[in-house]
Parts: C-alpha cells; structure tokens; sequence
C-alpha cells in the first residue's frame, strides 16, 4: 500500500509537479507531485477540482422531476442516473422492484445494457485504445482513437459502431441518444414497437462478435505483456458491487456484495436500501470528491473498489454464454483468485461488454419489451433509495420528501467516489515505482493518467475531455525558482517555453 | 363586399370588431404570441405579437383591424424584436428546459424555436422563487411564470371561480392565489379546471402526470408553433 505517500511529512523545499487536467477521462482532475532533491516522490495526489452540487439544488423540486433532472449530471453515463433516481422514485409511489410491471422491468434493462453497452466501448476503443496499443509512453501524436483510426482502422471502425448500436439501443427506449425519458415513477412511458425492435435486431449479432473479438484482443495484449500488466498501478483491495440473488453478476437490481482482497465475504445480499448502515462517507480537505468506506472495516481500510473490475471478481458466474466462458478465462489467469491488476479493468470491462450485447439480443428476442402495461401504482411513501450498477460502479441515489411530494434530502454516492481511495492509490504506486527517481517527461507522466484512465473515472459525472485538453507541467526548485516547464497546446503540440 | 386588410402585403379579410390577430389566425397568417388566447378577452402583455399598423408597433391581439391597415408581420426586424423579447422573459425567471416536464409541450420553448432564439443573450437574474405544491393534485411552479394572466382569465371566465391574480409592479410582480395562507391547496381550483390546464409554460402544472408523453409525441416534437397554433386556433375559430 502506498497510503503513506497521501501527504508529506514535510512539504517543504519539495518540487511540485501538476498534471492538469488528467486527459481522456470525462471531467476535470489534476495530479500533484511533490518531488525531492534526488526526484523521490514523497507525496501524490489525486484532485478532483470541480464541484457540481447536485444533491443540494434537487432539493425543493417535485420527485417525479428527478430521474430526467439528475441524468443531467453526466453526458456519457444519463441512463444510470436516469435509472438510479428512478429505481428511487418508484419506492416513493409505493412500488419496490418485485410489483414493478415485468414489461417496464425489462425495457429498463433493455434501457440499461445499451448504456453500459456504449459507455464500455466509449471507454476502451475512444479513451484507452490509444495507451494499449501504441504504448503508454508512445508519442503524444498517436494517443487519440484518430491515431487508432489511421493504424488500425477496421478495429476503430468497430469501436464507433459499437458506441453507436448501444447509443441506437438507447433513443429507441427513451427518445434520445443522450438524455432522454424513458422511466416514471412505477415504469415506462412506452414500450418499444416491432419495427424499432427489428431495427435493433439487425446488427445484435454483429455486436456480439466484436465484442468477443474485443475480449480475445485485450486478453491478448494483456498476456503479452506479461507481468508488466499485472503489477502497473496494481493494488490489493476490496471489491463491492450488486450481484443476483444466486451470485451472478448483475447490473440492474440486486444485493450489495464486498469481497476483500483475499476472496472472502466481508457483506452479501445486503439490501441496499440499508446502504447507510453499511458505508460511511469522509471527506479530505485537499479534493472535492468524498471517500467511501465500509463502515465494519473503518476508515483506513474500508476503501474498496467499485466497477468492472470488483463486478466480475465479484460474481459466481454470468448468465450469458460468452461472456461466461470469457470470465472463467480471466478467473483462471489468476488461478481463481481475486484479480487486482488495475490494468484488469480493461479486460473486465469488455466482458462486460460482451454480457451486455448478449443480455440485448435475449431482451430483444422477449416479447415483453413490446408489452402495454408499462405503470404501477401504490402507496406513497416519503424515502426512496436506488442502487444501480453503473458502468462505472455502483450508483447510489437516496432522496426523502414532504408531504407535498417535495425533494428535501438527497445523497448520491456516484460510482467514481467509491473508487477515489483507489485510484489515488494506483497514482501512488505508478508515482512510486514506475517515476520516482526519474527526470520527469511529458510520456512518462501519462503513466499516471493511463492508471487513472483504467478506473473510466467520470470526474464530473457530466463532460469527458478528449486528451485535446491544455496541459502545462512546471518544475520548480527547492528555492521556489521555476526551472523547467512543458506545455501542451489543445492542438496536442508540445512546447518547451524559454523561462528568462 | 367584405372588408380587407393587408398583411406583408397580402391582403387579409377581417369582420367587423375582429383584432389584427383574429383576422389574420382566420387567414392562416401565424403571429407570435403566448399571451393570447381566441377564447379570452386580449390582455396585451407579452409584446410577442408586436406587428408594425402603417409604421406604428401595435399588439396584434389588442388592436382592431381596420380597412386600409397596411401590417408588417413577418420582417426581420419584428422577429429580431420578439427574439428580444422571448430572451428577457427567459431570464426573468428560471426555465430550465433540459429538466422541465413541460418540455416539448411548452409554448414558450417552441416560440424560442421558431424566432431562432439561440441562447439567453441577457444575463440571468436567477430569481428566487418558489414552488407551490401544496395542492394535492395542481402546482404552481413561480419559477416558470410569465405573468401572462391565461391562468388569471381562465379561472375568472371559463371556471366561474377567481383563483389566480398578478400582483406587484415591475420585478415584484407574481403571481398570487386567492387564500388566506397563500397556499393552492386553501383555493377552490381543481384539476379539471380550464385555468390548471392553461399555463403557456410549466408554471402550472397537473401533479403525478410528468413525462408520461414520450419523446416523439409531444406536442413540438414535429411540428412548430406556427403550424400548431393555426391548426388548434383555426379550428377554435371555425367553432
């Protein structure tokens, strides 16, 4: 663990290095060094730096208003807001999940696979490709899925459709690719029609076969690669997430498992409305995002690790075929055990994907996603917790309301957040073992975005930066003098400015 | 022989006692508007039906047609003006489209759409004003209002009761309720009432019916306000 090098015994006289932003994530971060005399780091850090105040100006609003209101908060991942607040809202008009009509069940899920669908393929073919492909420290002129695009181009041909079928999946469900209405308090306010169901049936197949072939390539660029794939940015922790109620994995609805590190069972078939008996939040003074922890393991080692990653460690088996066989693969490079290699997250995430491609086609087949009744009506209550699986980990979404259906608390523990603990740790570790030491160059220091990147941290849950994004390093000397400086322009040209 | 005005230069037949905006709905002619409505007396106050009488600015939905009116309706510079016009009352108040439940439904975003209304241009006052869902089947939303008084009419004329009133001058003016408490739940309004079904926003809305209209079948969804407007306005008008 490298949790000692969270803060400094002494910050003075130490150089400070930033990487601001950290690129090809979706929202705004930095990371912090602060380097000694012989370049040792002594402290690493990664900061969130926006604040976006979400669960403070819901409040005052009508409940029915919150799924199409906090899907707002991200651009990428809506239909996991969408869905959280509305797995939420349903229990506030006295419908828990079992009493929800099975057509609306299943056209959420249907909702759902196509988001995690095109999040996954976002992720690895547009945001990471480029770093495993060409090389974590490769010329900055490749690391962008056009550099993709022009090496490899049937396979960056494929990552766009792909994003662009779960994209599909998703307008025909809710109306629109990004941001859509699809869920009500209770349900649905359509199903799909047989023309939308056959235009979605169309390509399925075909995505089913990319995505495997997507699995057989990072398990082939994972294993070639040997151990240096299994150590970067690696770190033991714990794993949570929702599995079914027999341990398979599950992205919709189900109970909150945590693993440690070790394999064993720390919680299971927790109820997740009872989250808060579970997980406590801490809040540091240097970065915007909180920390979860598992309250029975307190706050130094509590920290667990949410996604991909945690989900297939996490679960007994996957009820899809292919993406069955593609896990017992990836369990049985580890000989069984829990996988803690960070750069798994990849691989877990495009098996994932092929569960998803492999979950649409049995919904698309299932004559349910074209059924009428689509709403269910109960008793109104005045607390509401959904729990989701977004693609980047388990979402939480807890609001209360007034008499007047009014929103008058709400907490939201966004996937990313659980992982803060864990990706400031990998920064440590990459900061500790790849770069310390080390005269710093702009390639080496996207090692530490590459193990921030394998997380798909959604930083601000809303906006994604396409590693165009301005970058400025600066090397400052114990006295404070500024003595080296790098800069890279939005047009990816890098510069070293004269500092006279 | 019947009586005639000219609208953009084409000539528009009017009945005795008909305003510019009357006879120019029973032509086909659309101009903007949010505050009138064929089934109330005009009232004259959202300035979106500015049209130019021979040289003079005029409120089509006040002003009586006249023979011998030459109109400018359709003019770069009118539209430029209730661009204008729709942006101040956009930041007036807080309409956040992107989560309002009237989206898609809601006049006021699909005139924007049809002036061309790109952004707010004015700063935001970001006001500060409440919600009112006291009520267990109709809420005010006093973020959205636009004190165009249908709500006020409709309540007086068509439901026989006198819910609503605008009251205060200026950036004080709001919308109020006839209670004591001040509350919707403490007046006689009810759902069925024309007055909870009129708001040209979502400043007044039905409770519990939220996006229940998917995309695609709302409103404005493909057609605009223009076309809309005549068709649900000339048919009223043929009644």
């Amino acid at each position: 663990m490298y949790q000692h090098l969270e803060t400094a015994k002494n910050t003075e006289n130490l150089k400070r290095i930033v990487v601001d932003p950290v690129s090809r994530v979706e929202g705004h971060g930095k990371v912090t060094l602060l380097l000694d005399a012989d370049n040792k780091v002594q402290q690493a850090r990664l900061h969130i730096v926006e604040f976006r105040g979400f669960e403070r100006f819901i409040q005052g609003r009508p409940y029915w208003e919150l799924p199409v209101l906090v899907q707002r908060l991200c651009g990428i991942c809506p239909v996991s807001h969408h869905l959280a607040a509305a797995k939420a809202i349903d229990q506030l008009v006295g419908i828990d999940p079992e009493n929800l009509p099975v057509s609306a069940d299943k056209l959420r899920r249907l909702l759902h696979f196509g988001q995690v669908f095109q999040s996954h393929a976002l992720h690895f073919f547009h945001l990471s490709s480029p770093d495993l492909l060409f090389g974590f420290e490769s010329d900055i002129s490749k690391r962008s899925i056009v550099a993709v695009l022009g090496a490899y181009p049937d396979l960056g041909v494929q990552g766009v459709k792909m994003r662009k079928y779960g994209q599909e999946v998703i307008r025909m469900v809710s109306g629109k690719r990004i941001h859509g209405t699809c869920a009500i308090p209770g349900g649905v306010n359509k199903s799909l029609t047989k023309a939308e169901r056959d235009y979605l049936l169309e390509d399925i197949d075909q995505m089913i076969e990319w995505s495997a072939a997507s699995v057989a390539l990072i398990k082939k660029v994972h294993c070639s690669n040997l151990p240096y794939y299994d150590d970067f940015a690696t770190i033991r922790s714990n794993y949570l997430g929702l599995t079914k109620p027999d341990g398979a994995l599950e992205l919709y609805h189900g109970g909150i498992r945590a693993k440690n590190a070790n394999g064993g069972t720390i919680i299971d078939h927790v109820d997740y409305c009872k989250y808060n008996d579970y997980i406590h939040e801490e809040v540091r003074s240097w970065t915007y995002m909180k920390f979860p922890y598992l309250l029975s393991l307190g706050r130094e080692n509590g920290w667990y690790r949410v996604g991909p990653l945690a989900r297939v460690n996490n679960c007994d088996y996957i009820n899809t075929p292919l993406a069955e066989a593609a896990r017992v693969e990836f369990k049985a490079h580890s000989n069984e055990a829990m996988v803690h290699s960070t750069l798994a997250f990849h691989w877990a995430r495009l098996i994932e994907t092929l569960h998803c491609a492999e979950s649409i086609k049995t919904l698309l087949n299932d004559p349910d996603i074209m059924g009428h009744d689509l709403v269910a009506q109960g008793e109104k209550r005045y607390e509401g917790v959904g729990v989701i699986e977004a693609p980047r980990g388990t979402l939480f979404h807890h609001y209360q309301v007034d008499e007047n259906d009014i929103v008058t608390k709400a907490n939201l523990i966004v996937s990313t957040t659980s992982n803060n603990m864990a990706m400031n740790e990998s920064v440590r570790q990459v900061a500790a073992e790849y770069l310390s030491g080390q005269e710093l160059t702009e390639p080496l220091l996207n090692n530490l975005e590459v193990a921030i990147r394998a997380y798909d941290p959604c930083l601000s849950c809303a906006t994604h930066a396409m590693g165009k994004m301005p970058l400025q390093l600066e090397l400052i000397d114990e006295e404070g003098n500024l003595i080296d400086k790098l800069v890279k322009h939005s047009s990816g040209q890098i510069e070293r400015p004269s500092h006279g | 022989m019947s009586k005639s005005i000219t609208i953009d230069g084409n000539t528009v037949p009017f009945e005795e006692g008909q305003t510019i905006m009357e006879a120019a709905t029973a032509a086909g002619v659309y101009i903007p508007h949010l505050c009138h409505h064929l089934e109330f007396a005009p009232h004259g106050s959202c300035k979106l039906c500015n049209v130019k009488v021979n040289g003079r600015v005029c409120s089509a939905c006040t002003f009586p047609a006249m023979e011998g009116q030459e109109v400018l309706n359709n003019t770069q510079e009118l539209t430029d003006d209730r661009q204008k016009i729709t942006q101040m009352l956009f930041v007036e108040g807080n309409h956040f489209c992107p989560s309002c439940e009237k989206t898609g439904n809601c006049q006021l975003q699909a005139v924007a759409y049809h002036l061309n209304m790109l952004d707010d241009h004015y700063p935001l006052f970001f006001p500060t004003r409440k919600v009112d869902a006291s009520h267990a089947e109709v809420m005010i939303d006093h973020n959205r209002c636009i004190f165009c008084t249908l709500c006020v009419r409709a309540s007086q004329q068509k439901d026989g009761k006198d819910v609503f009133a605008i009251s205060g001058r200026g950036l004080k003016k709001h919308l109020i309720v006839n209670a004591q408490s001040g509350l919707l739940k403490d007046t006689d309004i009810e759902a069925t009432d024309q007055a909870a079904h009129i708001c040209p926003t979502g400043a007044i809305l039905i409770k519990h019916t939220a996006y229940q209209v998917p995309i695609g079948e709302r409103i404005y969804d493909h057609k605009q306000i223009d076309q809309v407007s005549l068709e649900k306005e000339h048919d009223q008008h043929g009644k």
